[in-house]
């Protein structure tokens, strides 16, 4: 899972809507893979991309730091960094945990599993 | 306008098949609207300048050839091709399609769009869905209510309940909430569905401009992809 992923993702417990974004990422095996540098792209994503959300999570993982708010659009360092975190920062094995409910969503093999219990839905 | 070939899915086994939808007709045919279609697959100028679309999502990827289809199309660092399947033999089929085709794809296990709401509202760019279509006894169709059982059969890919419907009326207020203004979605259906009584619900209902964008005989039945435009100018509320 990479983080651009996690950054779209919330938990959708029924009833759960409090804290339900981001998940919290635990006892993660992170890897990195090479994607190909695209600053158009990352420029178009940047409205789409829950900020706070992004800096808490590189931040509780130990990835690249990213300044508070996003940086100058046309800063290629910057850029540079946004793209490492985004995508090519990938959550192998570990799991999810809402931190509103406290529903725990499997990550393996690099894929999150996000589905519920009939009584959760 | 440049050749694209159909995704090498060499690496899918027939034990891979026994739980993962195999790519049929109705996958071909959403290939062929794909690549023939005036936004998507652009000639090389424009693929230059391509500003469009930056998410895609793709609802029960399966094997994964259709959005490894769309991310070669679109330019694999183009855009994001996130995808979902309620199956997770399908989602590890489409990382490794994705792979095998030196593009990235994001598979997520979810049913249908439930946990990509509301991150995404009117954020997905396009979106594709090849529904479980056919026309089936409602006990077959797999949803929230039914899980796990039919889950990882693989009937639940094409059992679409009454009038092969189920899944799709399901699917469509969560398609309302995530296409962009200006968005595309694409949709696979049977005549059997009754397409236009779907493209003037829809028009009734959002006033998103549908129309059949291709269509073919496959055996008995005949496969229809339709098109839905959300409006660029709609009120985002």
């Amino acid at each position: 899972m990479r983080l651009i992923t996690h950054n779209m993702l919330q938990c959708p417990v029924k009833g759960c809507s409090k804290d339900n974004f981001p998940l919290r990422i635990e006892d993660a095996e992170i890897e990195n893979a090479d994607a190909d540098f695209n600053p158009q792209f990352l420029k178009r994503m940047l409205d789409r991309i829950a900020w706070g959300a992004l800096v808490q999570t590189s931040f509780s993982l130990g990835v690249a730091k990213l300044p508070e708010s996003p940086g100058d659009p046309n800063d290629d360092e910057f850029l540079q960094t946004l793209h490492h975190v985004l995508l090519e920062t990938r959550v192998k094995e570990g799991r999810m945990v809402c931190n509103g409910c406290g529903h725990v969503y499997p990550i393996r093999e690099g894929i999150p599993n996000m589905l519920l219990q009939e009584n959760e839905v | 306008m440049p050749d694209f070939p159909t995704p090498d899915l060499s690496h899918l086994t027939r034990a891979d098949f026994r739980n993962v939808y195999e790519p049929a007709e109705d996958t071909f045919l959403l290939l062929d609207a794909i690549e023939e279609h005036p936004r998507i697959a652009l000639d090389d100028d424009r693929q230059r300048d391509r500003d469009w679309p930056s998410v895609c999502l793709e609802i029960g990827s399966g094997s994964g050839c259709v959005s490894t289809f769309v991310a070669k199309v679109v330019g694999r660092s183009n855009a994001l091709f996130l995808t979902t399947d309620v199956n997770p033999h399908a989602a590890r089929a489409t990382r490794r399609t994705g792979e095998k085709n030196e593009v990235t794809l994001d598979p997520v296990v979810m049913d249908l769009a439930s946990a990509l709401l509301p991150r995404l509202r009117r954020s997905v760019d396009l979106l594709i869905f090849n529904p479980p279509y056919v026309p089936t006894e409602s006990a077959e169709v797999a949803s929230p209510s039914n899980l796990p059982a039919p889950l990882f059969s693989i009937s639940a890919s094409w059992a679409g309940g009454v009038d092969g419907r189920e899944v799709l009326d399901r699917f469509l207020p969560y398609a309302d909430e995530l296409l962009a203004p200006g968005g595309v979605f694409l949709m696979v259906l049977l005549e059997d569905n009754a397409p236009e009584e779907i493209i003037t619900e829809v028009r009734d209902r959002w006033g998103w401009t549908g129309r059949r964008v291709k269509e073919r005989r496959a055996g008995r039945e005949r496969l229809v992809i339709v098109q839905f435009v959300r409006g660029a100018d709609v009120h985002v509320g």
